[in-house]
């Protein structure tokens, strides 16, 4: 079988964050491969959120493991990694794109110098390179270039978040952690977003976690679902299997609850 | 090209006190490269739901479904996510009945959707779709619009369009025609005929008498409640 060479970008194994006595996820594996875009579902306090941080490495485990990929290295257990070697990935290999583009954009800098930022923090130096550069994905994410100097400030939430995600990408991860990415906008501007989130997924040959309690981006965006409750994956799946034909109680409950407009 | 063996397939309904429906109780189905193979059976009969078991769309409960794909053969009813997302991308390809597209984006773009996938490049694959519409008879002014606003006969002919424009060595058909007058219907049989002389291992559901006799090498037959063949 010739996928069998290949290596996953991604693998959990038994991972576990407790907060206290309070469980906040536990006992999920999982890999991740190359150009896979695995969405988490599930309702609020199932533990979504929780273990995307735990992944991206922004909150420690409680116990298990999370190996990724490193260019030259292989599978590397991220619990071994210096802090500056994760800060290097979290500004080379991976992205990260959050609900609310305050948290991912710098509100006070033009939204070329959000883009350029990034690319400087790699060791980009000639200013021409990079605005061009800057510009490009600016385009690529349709966002007006007539306002390329303008502060996030006088953006509309789904300029602001078009920003985020060209800010993002613009090093070329390879694995892209999304939380809620368009759950803060209106549904106009939603369905556009999605679509051009998907295109470039899938242009790139991105892999991505996209956390969502919203089946029906899931369903535009993701090859695959995990499905939690309590802090647990009670089904996993491909999204089309999941959605059309769930099997697990509470993902049945979930997928028959949804209201079809 | 692709066989069942034994195929299984209920529905345990936990939220409608955990009823189980009995739909495929070993299907038997076995469709050659070239042929069209035309599931035939009244409505309750499981037409649709074999479609989507083949498709892995459904999850088989027991048996297998075995698949010609890049050289080698993939059960399908055991396969990981990602071989079915290869087979899909390269091997088989599905028209649903009904059109299922990101809203707001062009109904161009959506029947390119498939050929931008499997690696062909944006002007190439945007112009293949534009010639497939073209034959499917909708207007080049509907292809910068999105499809929410067009008929149910439009609508359909894009989702063909997508559906047809790959080279799929194997292709399923569930009511490819069911929302077309008689000329777009006559297109879509040529079309269905084309793929399968071309090679193709075309399976579809086709109420339509008249369709089903113009595509249609071989039936399937499907009785509600028990199915073999």
């Amino acid at each position: 079988m010739s996928a069998a060479a290949e290596s996953p970008l991604l693998r959990v194994r038994g991972l576990a964050r407790h907060y206290g006595a309070i469980v906040g996820c536990r006992a999920v594996s999982f890999d991740l491969w190359p150009g896979e875009v695995l969405g988490v579902v599930g309702e609020s306090g199932s533990g979504k959120s929780t273990l995307l941080n735990c992944l991206s490495g922004r909150l420690g485990l409680t116990v298990g493991t999370v190996e990724f990929d490193m260019r030259g290295r292989g599978l590397t257990d991220l619990a071994a990694l210096s802090e500056a070697e994760r800060r290097m990935l979290m500004r080379t290999d991976w992205g990260f794109v959050f609900q609310s583009p305050r948290e991912g954009l710098r509100m006070n800098v033009s939204a070329g110098a959000n883009i350029g930022e990034r690319l400087m923090a790699v060791g980009a130096r000639h200013y021409g390179a990079i605005r061009a550069e800057a510009a490009d994905w600016l385009e690529k994410v349709e966002f007006d270039l007539a306002r390329i100097d303008h502060m996030p400030e006088t953006f509309s939430g789904g300029m602001q978040q078009r920003v985020q995600i060209a800010r993002t990408l613009v090093t070329r991860p390879r694995l892209v952690f999304m939380d809620e990415p368009t759950g803060g906008l209106d549904v106009s501007v939603q369905a556009r977003l999605l679509d051009l989130v998907r295109a470039l997924v899938e242009e790139l040959r991105l892999a991505a976690i996209v956390v969502t309690h919203d089946l029906a981006v899931a369903r535009l965006i993701t090859h695959r679902l995990m499905v939690m409750r309590g802090g647990a994956v009670v089904e996993t799946g491909l999204t089309d299997q999941l959605l059309d034909d769930p099997h697990h109680p509470y993902t049945q409950l979930l997928v028959s609850s949804v209201l079809q407009p | 090209m692709l066989q069942t063996e034994g195929l299984k397939k209920s529905f345990l309904l936990h939220t409608q006190d955990g009823v189980r429906l009995d739909v495929l109780r070993g299907v038997n189905l076995e469709a050659r490269a070239g042929e069209c193979l035309a599931l035939h059976g009244p409505s309750g009969s499981g037409k649709s739901s074999l479609m989507r078991c083949l498709y892995g769309n459904y999850r088989a409960e027991s048996g297998r479904i075995l698949v010609r794909h890049d050289g080698r053969e993939v059960d399908i009813a055991a396969a990981a996510p990602r071989e079915i997302l290869a087979v899909r991308r390269t091997t088989m390809g599905y028209v649903s009945q009904f059109l299922r597209a990101v809203p707001r984006v062009p109904a161009l773009d959506i029947v390119a959707a498939p050929l931008r996938s499997a690696g062909v490049a944006a002007a190439d694959a945007r112009a293949r779709a534009g010639a497939m519409l073209e034959r499917l008879n909708i207007p080049s002014r509907l292809w910068p619009l999105a499809p929410a606003t067009f008929s149910g006969g439009e609508q359909q002919r894009v989702n063909v369009a997508r559906g047809l424009l790959a080279d799929f060595p194997i292709l399923l058909l569930d009511e490819p025609t069911s929302a077309l007058d008689a000329r777009n219907r006559e297109v879509v049989a040529a079309m269905i005929r084309e793929k399968a002389e071309a090679g193709c291992a075309v399976v579809g559901i086709f109420h339509d008498a008249e369709v089903r006799d113009a595509v249609a090498d071989r039936l399937f037959e499907m009785k509600a409640g028990k199915v073999g063949a």
